[in-house]
């Protein structure tokens, strides 16, 4: 299959610190990419810098549209980005507080997308809404309450649903189940892979965990400083690692 | 001591008319302006008050209503204001008044082209409610991306089974900008549409101007299968007997009974005075 997403060559630096360096990697469609790392060592900021929501010191990235063109993320007007990440990818942010609108219901919250789209049927919105509900566990019977009173793996799931209701065909993930106590990390891991396979998505998804990767990613990138030191399918790099930073890092995870 | 036509300097009333000229270009665009200090708190009306004092000629004829009426304090005194600053004539009669400023209501009496509307905002910026950063809602108007705004809506029927916005319900005005009415009561949108009249909006504390030019196409929102509706009342005026005007229901005694009665004191006191005709 043919590539959905180019990172060429890609740094970030803030001022004379390092954020991210020399990054490269391609995305196929329906594949989940992790990057994993410790904390400060750039995942996240490689994330933002890929989805365009900082804007790199050098490098590129290149993303294939529905209809096959190639546009290059860092050279699109507001517009064009905005229209992008509307309509063809999605951001899930590790605090639902700051991806979800907390003012409002929950079915506004899933719906909101779907009327950014120009879609302007409510019954169709709500039906929309509720279905994307039950695919997210929550009781449909919920739709109209305010996220405010939903559990933080409820707040989590309703960001996912909001974010996929317009099936995007790339979503970014920043630690979606970090802060989330482990039952409910694995209902939520259970919860997207189920997703990503049914949705055919492809994902980059930022991790410190190494579990996380492992159930979830085909590939797996490592980072320290801002650099990749080890990158390959994930079982290779986790059950014989490389570098002597991956080494330590699959060293320290507690087993059972 | 004397005041300078109309209270404002001259050079502040060039300055607001060369920002409502770029309002009345860009029909629902919020033009920034110098708001100036006004002898009213903000609030009362000062966006309007500078509007209206930098379009008054000396042969205007000056109406201002507050809530329909023109016998309430902020009508009374802004009314007052002008006659003395200016020297206008002033009256309380919608045909008679060629400037006529206005809080919470268009007169129920159709416009005629030679009359300019003046509305007092208080919140110019229709989607602040759901994006408190004027930065953000500035590059949402620039890219006309308004499906936040259905956000309110949907939660409007979520939670109480129709669209319960009643009031500054908001319009897209030319196709393009979604405008705040100020306000007014929906029951008021209508007149928006293709207005013979000139409207201009002016908000004092958030110094902004802004304008729907005569005959410019106003839509208020809605969704497919819930429609912009306008209210409506079982009773009619009994003071007059008016099916279609915006009714005020007021409470008359410590017994709880109600009247209902014009909101358009003017419109009320003409049908009255031609049923004793």
């Amino acid at each position: 299959m043919s590539v959905l997403l180019k990172v060429r060559n890609l740094s970030r630096h803030y001022g004379t610190r390092v954020g991210c360096e020399d990054v490269s990697f391609d995305l196929h469609p329906g594949e989940l990419l992790c990057i994993v790392g410790e904390s400060g060592s750039g995942k996240s900021t490689l994330l933002n810098t890929v989805a365009a929501q900082l804007a790199p010191t050098s490098g590129s990235v290149s993303y294939r549209q529905r209809d096959g063109q190639w546009l290059s993320v860092n050279a699109l007007s507001e517009a064009d980005r905005r229209r992008l990440a509307r309509e063809e990818w999605g951001f899930v942010t590790q605090n639902p507080r700051d991806g979800l609108r907390l003012n409002v219901s929950a079915g506004a919250n899933v719906a909101e997308r779907l009327m950014a789209l120009g879609m302007r049927n409510y019954s169709q919105l709500r039906g929309i809404a509720r279905s994307w509900l039950e695919r997210v566990e929550i009781d449909p019977e919920r739709i109209d309450d305010a996220p405010t009173g939903f559990s933080g793996g409820m707040q989590q799931r309703l960001q996912i649903a909001r974010t996929l209701v317009t099936q995007p065909r790339l979503v970014f993930m920043d630690e979606p189940t970090a802060g989330l106590d482990v039952s409910v990390q694995a209902r939520i891991l259970d919860l997207l892979r189920r997703l990503v396979n049914e949705l055919g998505l492809a994902a980059v998804m930022v991790t410190h965990d190494l579990a996380v990767a492992r159930l979830l990613a085909a590939r797996t990138i490592v980072m320290q400083r801002g650099r990749v030191v080890e990158t390959g399918l994930t079982d290779q790099i986790l059950d014989d690692p490389q570098h002597p930073y991956t080494q330590l890092l699959v060293s320290s995870v507690l087993t059972t | 001591m004397t005041y300078n036509f109309a209270f404002l300097d001259e050079d502040t009333k060039r300055m607001l008319r060369r920002s409502l000229l770029k309002a009345v270009a860009i029909p629902g665009y919020q033009v920034p302006f110098g708001s100036r200090e006004m002898p009213l708190p903000y609030g009362w009306g000062t966006g309007g008050i500078q509007v209206t004092a930098a379009l008054l000629g000396p042969d205007d004829v000056l109406k201002v209503i507050d809530q329909g009426a023109d016998d309430t304090t902020n009508a009374v005194n802004i009314r007052r204001f002008f006659a003395r600053v200016a020297g206008v004539a002033t009256t309380e009669r919608t045909v008679d008044a060629t400037l006529i400023q206005t809080r919470h209501r268009i007169p129920e009496t159709s416009l005629r082209e030679d009359q300019i509307l003046v509305f007092q905002v208080p919140e110019p910026e229709p989607l602040r409610t759901l994006e408190p950063r004027e930065a953000e809602t500035r590059t949402l108007h620039a890219l006309a991306d308004y499906g936040l705004m259905h956000v309110k809506l949907y939660e409007d029927i979520a939670q109480y089974g129709h669209i319960a916005t009643s009031y500054d319900y908001p319009v897209r005005v030319d196709g393009r900008f979604l405008t705040s009415p100020s306000p007014i009561p929906k029951f008021d949108n209508p007149k928006l549409h293709q207005s013979p009249a000139l409207m201009l909006f002016g908000a004092g504390r958030e110094k902004r101007l802004y304008a729907i030019p005569p005959y410019t196409q106003v839509e208020s929102l809605a969704f497919d299968d819930h429609p912009f509706e306008i209210q409506h009342w079982e009773h009619q005026c009994e003071l007059c007997g008016s099916g279609e005007s915006y009714l005020d229901e007021v409470i008359v005694d410590d017994r709880g009974t109600r009247m209902f009665v014009c909101s358009d004191t003017d419109f009320c006191g003409q049908r009255r005075a031609e049923a004793q005709a």
